[in-house]
């Protein structure tokens, strides 16, 4: 078989798996979200927290447990971190510095798991498994209950109240999260993965030389990396690493789980608007720019431009021999789509331009298909501005799912827009402008430089979590400006959207008319891609021509 | 309010600690029970032994210096297991070209070939720094010279070679490649 027949096969088998879970994931999902009833040990788990379940809350307190959660999250991950010598499981190694605590337990409570550290030297088996595969967990539901909140602002009625944060959250794990976990650890142990308590396996090679085989429980946090579209890999290589992920089918295996709550998501909000058309058009604006990012990265990976690339003979620099260019790309894609920032290759050795498609796409904003919850959230903002817009084109008071998109809507999703671009890009500059930042840059001898601090804060931004790896950032400024940035690009666009529920949730429905703009129709699709491309590529479109356009053109 | 605010924190104190004992103590626990189980031999870092002894993880690459063995892809980490990681070299980097014609030269002049047969894989880095595979052209690039340093024939090795060849996944998933650290083990 063709190299290229193989590559479309593995895109097409992706594909393929994902429609045969839609149906039935996206509408378990909706049962879980409408469902009155509370299983036995969630009864018991809500009597632990000391929570009423049938208590219904306006945005604002959905908002206000939603933060107090996350603000409690972060400061235990930064103190387990801060205390891991003196905790058991260390494995010896020192508590970790101040700096580097704050933006990993920023990074991991705000569903980016951005990594300044080489985990097999800093954090211990407790700091993994007991702090960050948490976070994990939470982060990754923390997102969804915000999705779940804003689909219930658009399905409900002349109401304040939006559904119980600690409720949205249990369910979330217990019912959806935790299941496929434990389905998911299992498979990649059968595939390879390695699951265990080691500190490390001394052996003796054919050649006389010692090697530490490395240990851990690694297959159940890989799984919930993906699921969660977190990213933070147990190992430095991340999902390059063999332990991580031993072989091709384990690698299609991780692609599938990071795609799998995103994309059946869409259905889930089909369903609860009562309109399942609505979820497909969604759906359908998701996979045909992830489809084009895909193969346009696969392109210039395959292409294989670059002096040193083209020295090599093709684009391996950085890449597995078992992945190879196809299902390197088709990896490095879905992870920039869905704000995972897992990577099964160094995105920082790619060509000029495959490395800065992996860029653009993050710079999307995550909506294609988008974290977990994140990814809908992001993509119903950007579906409201284009209702806007059209409404604009034609003078009409722009409606949609029978929402009236009011002046206070729309100043809660422009604030929403800017928001992301306003961090990456000012946090870029600010790099740009100090000299101890630009020190951190590793590929100094090109504009590749500058891509390296634009990926960084792109990525912090928007919650993704992977690097141009070069890049020196475990310093205090990029500690300091990345966990600010992380932080600032999670929590304000979860307010805003929340605030956006509210206010959606209070209106009374407007009849469906002839002048109303269809929203589950093929134009609307064109119209929605239009807008996700052009308010984010107009945005950091000299931004990009001053790294990778400059240095891939 | 005030109460209010302050009741949430509590709240959230109460679910931090209640998951994290799910999550982060219960899970991996008993998800290492059943994996130690049901697949021990993977749970455990799929270790390869030769005459009894551990020599080596079959996922995990190993440096073979010396002519007798087949050798792995340059790494970044230099194969150590504690220290995974790529090169990070850009496309452009005029550091990687030097290395990359540099062992464009030695492998060549090592096989006794001309430097435009040395494929991409056995003059770049991995991503890992711990790739266990190299390309299939790579491995037949090596048997000439495994098998008159061992004083083997050509067809015995490549029979080795062949025995460690991996096609495709299901015939489309990834890359066909040699597990070096089988095949060597296979050799000592």
């Amino acid at each position: 078989m063709s190299d290229t027949a193989a590559g479309l096969l593995q895109v097409g088998f992706l594909i393929g798996c994902l429609a045969v879970v839609y149906r039935p994931l996206g509408g378990y999902m909706a049962r879980v979200y409408t469902s009155h009833r509370d299983l036995k040990v969630e009864s018991g788990f809500y009597r632990l927290f000391g929570v009423d379940s049938k208590a219904d809350q306006t945005w604002a307190v959905y908002a206000r447990s939603l933060l107090a959660f996350s603000a409690i999250s972060l400061l235990v991950l930064y103190l387990l971190q801060r205390l891991q010598h003196w905790l058991p499981l260390s494995l010896g190694l020192p508590n970790v510095e101040s700096g580097l605590a704050f933006n990993t337990a920023a990074s991991f409570v705000a569903n980016t798991n951005w990594q300044s550290y080489s985990p097999e030297a800093t954090m211990g088996h407790l700091v993994q498994f007991a702090g960050l595969a948490v976070q994990n967990f939470l982060s990754a539901a923390v997102g969804m209950t915000v999705a779940i909140a804003l689909i219930r602002g658009f399905a409900r009625a002349k109401t304040d109240r939006l559904g119980n944060f600690w409720v949205d959250l249990t369910r979330t794990v217990l019912r959806v999260l935790l299941p496929i976990a434990v389905i998911g650890t299992l498979a990649l142990v059968a595939m390879g993965v390695v699951q265990n308590f080691s500190g490390g396996h001394e052996v003796t090679s054919v050649v006389g030389q010692s090697q530490t085989i490395p240990g851990g429980p690694v297959a159940s946090q890989e799984v919930i990396k993906e699921l969660g579209t977190n990213g933070g890999g147990f190992y430095n290589a991340n999902s390059a690493h063999p332990f991580e992920n031993p072989n091709a089918l384990a690698n299609l295996f991780e692609i599938f789980l990071l795609l799998l709550i995103p994309v059946s998501l869409t259905r889930t909000f089909g369903l609860m608007v009562g309109d399942k058309r609505q979820g497909y058009a969604i759906l359908g604006v998701m996979t045909t720019l992830w489809a084009a990012f895909t193969f346009a990265a696969t392109a210039f990976e395959t292409q294989g431009a670059g002096t040193a690339t083209q020295a090599a003979g093709a684009a391996m620099e950085g890449k597995e021999t078992r992945f190879g260019e196809w299902a390197s790309a088709l990896f490095a894609s879905s992870t920039t789509g869905t704000s995972t920032g897992a990577v099964n290759s160094a995105h920082d050795s790619f060509t000029p331009l495959g490395g800065g498609t992996a860029l653009f796409h993050m710079m999307l904003g995550e909506v294609t298909p988008g974290g977990t919850g994140s990814g809908l959230y992001g993509m119903l903002v950007l579906a409201v501005l284009t209702v806007f817009v059209a409404g604009l084109m034609v003078g009409r008071t722009p409606e949609y799912l029978k929402k009236k998109i009011t002046a206070r809507e729309m100043k809660l999703v422009s604030l929403y827009i800017l928001t992301t671009p306003t961090v990456v890009l000012v946090g870029a500059s600010i790099a740009m402008g100090l000299a101890t930042a630009r020190a951190s840059i590793f590929n100094t001898d090109s504009p590749h430089g500058f891509s390296e601090v634009l990926y960084a804060f792109t990525s912090a931004g928007n919650n993704n979590g992977s690097a141009f790896g070069g890049i020196s950032a475990n310093i205090p400024f990029y500690n300091t400006a990345l966990g600010l940035a992380m932080l600032l690009g999670r929590f304000v666009p979860i307010i805003l959207v929340l605030a956006l529920a509210g206010s959606l949730a209070k209106q009374q429905p407007v009849p469906v008319t002839q002048g109303t703009l269809p929203t589950h129709k093929a134009l609307f699709v064109v119209m929605l891609i239009g807008v996700v491309l052009i308010v984010t590529g107009l945005t950091y479109f000299p931004a990009l021509t001053l790294g990778p356009l400059a240095e891939g053109l | 309010m005030k109460g209010k605010t302050v009741k949430q924190f509590v709240v959230a104190v109460r679910v931090l600690l209640v998951f994290t004992v799910v999550l982060g103590i219960a899970y991996p626990l008993a998800m290492t029970g059943l994996a130690q189980v049901l697949f021990p031999g993977n749970a455990n870092g799929s270790i390869v032994k030769v005459d009894g002894k551990e020599v080596a993880s079959d996922l995990i690459g190993q440096q073979y210096d010396g002519p007798q063995w087949f050798h792995t892809r340059p790494s970044a980490a230099k194969y150590d297991g504690k220290a995974s990681a790529a090169s990070q070299y850009g496309p452009n980097n005029a550091d990687l070209l030097k290395l990359v014609n540099e062992r464009r030269e030695q492998i060549a002049k090592l096989e006794g070939v001309d430097p435009a047969q040395v494929p991409p894989d056995a003059v770049t880095a991995s991503g890992s720094g711990l790739d266990p595979a190299i390309s299939p052209a790579y491995a037949a690039l090596q048997v000439d010279r495994v098998a008159r340093e061992r004083g083997l024939s050509v067809a015995d090795v490549q029979k080795l070679v062949q025995a460690n060849t991996h096609g495709r996944v299901l015939g489309f998933l990834g890359e066909p490649y040699v597990n070096v650290v089988t095949l060597n083990a296979a050799l000592a």
